[in-house]
């Protein structure tokens, strides 16, 4: 973006502000369709039987229906504040409890993972043995549906006597480590035959070429990684606490949401992961913009 | 043949004839503990199947050395796998040994069968093949509208941050147990991708090629067919890539949630509450042929189709 000047902030409004906000509204006012429409036969069925009655009421009993087949937005939305604000931070039906569990493994998966994925390019990069043979695996292991080996790791973390974080953080550590990996190799690779035949000239060894050259270099590549990474180590995190019993985090409570029928549990839940998921991944956005910085401005 | 051949050969000749003595050995059919003796053979062999993965790597020619050398890699670790589980005598529940794998695999054909078609080809091709089509066609019909595009895409890639799966109990809500809800995840999960790199693509052609084809008054339509399309494809097939393996994991994931007594799913989560790993691995080991499968079936489609593009280019090498 160096070669656009900065828009002024009315006419950026106008530019993004105005469609995005329209399609959020759009969004929103086919979501209120949708619960009339789907929730309908079961008002009409359960609410209005006994009286006659006009659209008026119909309406109001799909807005407010007890369990609804669609919930309307205001509805997750007083949940989701309810579950924020009435339960003590520590109580099982506070969002947030959940949003801990859940994060403290994606977390603990992402660093170990992004922390392995370094390693393994660094080694793939270096030796040309590892790079025939091994490289091939990984780029073909993405093609592999990962998460149907959660339920695996788990019994086996579990019967090794490991128990709470390690196995979900093992889960999301695994979804994390691949696009860091082929990131990472391409990004080794990134620098000119000048640069690295002139830290030749001046007698640097491979380290000094890894730490002076080739990581620098390989930075813009990472940090996309990252964010896919962190991505994918949140959904890692939430399908390994599916096989677990279902006694916290995210997705624990939309298990436990699905199994009592109650939607509108599972919408707020669905609502949490995915704001979660996007501060995770502006977090990450927001450490590229301050390690990238210095660089744009050179 | 040249020296460099020979010894490469005879490396790999050797490290294959040590494996086959080594496997004769009791310790590594479980017959007795494992020796001191067993040991030092396992590391020897260790060095000599190191040894005959460089030999082999040292090749830059003929390309399917490339090849072979990864498939030499995986046969190595199977291999070993195989022999540090049956001398350690590793429960079965922790960690199978291959052969059992391929054993029970083969045992319950019939059930993986019907679990494969269950998941792969009515949940997972057809949501695939929806969702990328209904991806493919949005991105086509808002092409002509910015103000549809400044507003939808923003909100199509903040997706790509939200676990998408998470809608699968409410699908199963919706659809039922069978297999369309598992479907509807699947279209749900690859229609963003495809929907946000086709209009990368779209974008993708350079002032000056469009202003080539407006010199020569093409239309729009003959502007896209003979220009932006063909420009967009390797952003469209890095987005089906992406979604082959997205909609593996989207039916599978959703079986967890309650499905019909066969699938994938299903079966990886009873099998694994029953403590059956052999079982477990072998629907794993047909998810992740799949998944392979699928994706290099896309490689070829996409070298044949978008063979001008540099990234193919390189790759193949010419």
């Amino acid at each position: 973006m160096a070669d656009t000047l900065p828009l002024p902030l009315g006419e950026r409004l106008r530019l993004h502000g105005l469609p995005v906000a329209s399609m959020v509204l759009l969004v929103l006012l086919l979501w209120y369709g949708g619960t009339w429409l789907l929730n309908a036969p079961g008002a009409i069925e359960r609410v209005l039987r006994d009286q006659p009655w006009g659209w008026q009421d119909l309406f109001t009993a799909t807005m407010a229906m007890e369990r609804p087949v669609l919930p309307a937005p205001h509805q997750v939305a007083a949940d989701f504040w309810s579950s924020l604000v009435d339960w003590p931070l520590d109580s099982p039906r506070n969002l947030l409890f959940h949003v801990a569990v859940t994060a403290e493994s994606t977390l603990w998966g992402f660093v170990l993972g992004s922390l392995l994925g370094l390693l393994l390019a660094v080694c793939i990069v270096h030796s040309r043995t590892l790079d025939r043979a091994l490289l091939p695996w990984i780029v073909a292991s993405q093609s592999v549906p990962v998460l149907a080996i959660a339920p695996i790791v788990l019994v086996i973390l579990g019967s090794l006597g490991f128990a709470g974080v390690a196995p979900k953080a093992v889960i999301a550590m695994y979804l994390c480590f691949f696009p860091v990996t082929v990131a990472m190799v391409q990004g080794l690779r990134s620098p000119l035959r000048i640069e690295t035949e002139m830290l030749h000239t001046y007698a640097a060894s491979r380290w000094q070429a890894l730490w002076l050259l080739r990581l620098p270099a390989s930075l813009p590549f990472l940090f996309p990684a990252l964010r896919v990474g962190i991505a994918a180590g949140l959904v890692g995190a939430m399908v390994a606490e599916l096989p677990t019993g279902a006694q916290a985090g995210l997705g624990a409570r939309l298990l436990t949401g699905s199994y009592y029928g109650n939607t509108v549990q599972i919408w707020s839940a669905l609502l949490m992961s995915a704001l979660l998921g996007l501060v995770l991944t502006s977090v990450v956005a927001a450490l590229e913009h301050l390690a990238l910085r210095q660089r744009r401005q050179a | 043949m040249t020296t460099q051949v020979k010894s490469a050969v005879a490396m790999v000749g050797a490290a294959l004839l040590g494996a086959l003595l080594l496997v004769q050995l009791p310790a590594a059919q479980g017959a007795a503990p494992p020796t001191p003796l067993f040991w030092l053979a396992t590391s020897a062999q260790a060095l000599l199947a190191v040894q005959s993965v460089r030999s082999l790597a040292a090749f830059n020619r003929p390309r399917w050395m490339g090849t072979l050398t990864a498939a030499l890699f995986g046969l190595w670790l199977l291999y070993f796998w195989q022999l540090q589980v049956v001398a350690f005598q590793v429960p079965r529940v922790l960690l199978p040994p291959p052969v059992m794998i391929l054993q029970s695999m083969l045992e319950h054909w019939p059930t993986l069968w019907r679990d494969f078609t269950q998941t792969v080809l009515k949940a997972v091709v057809l949501g695939w093949v929806l969702g990328s089509a209904l991806g493919f066609g949005v991105a086509l019909a808002i092409d002509r509208q910015p103000f549809l595009q400044r507003g939808l895409l923003p909100l199509a890639s903040l997706t790509s941050t939200i676990p998408l799966v998470a809608v699968a109990p409410i699908a199963v809500m919706w659809f039922g147990f069978e297999w369309p809800s598992k479907a509807a995840v699947v279209v749900l999960m690859t229609f963003f991708p495809m929907l946000v790199s086709t209009l990368a693509g779209l974008q993708a052609s350079g002032k000056l090629e469009r202003e080539l084809m407006h010199s020569y008054a093409a239309t729009y339509g003959g502007t896209l067919l003979a220009l932006r399309l063909p420009v967009a494809l390797p952003f469209m097939f890095g987005a089906l890539k992406i979604n082959a393996s997205l909609a593996l994991i989207g039916a599978i994931v959703a079986e967890f949630f309650g499905s019909p007594t066969s699938g994938l799913g299903f079966r990886i989560s009873t099998e694994a509450s029953r403590m059956n790993m052999p079982l477990v691995w072998g629907a794993i080991v047909v998810a992740a042929v799949t998944g392979s499968l699928a994706y290099t079936l896309l490689l070829r489609l996409e070298r044949r189709f978008a063979f001008w593009h540099p990234s193919v280019r390189e790759a193949v090498g010419t």
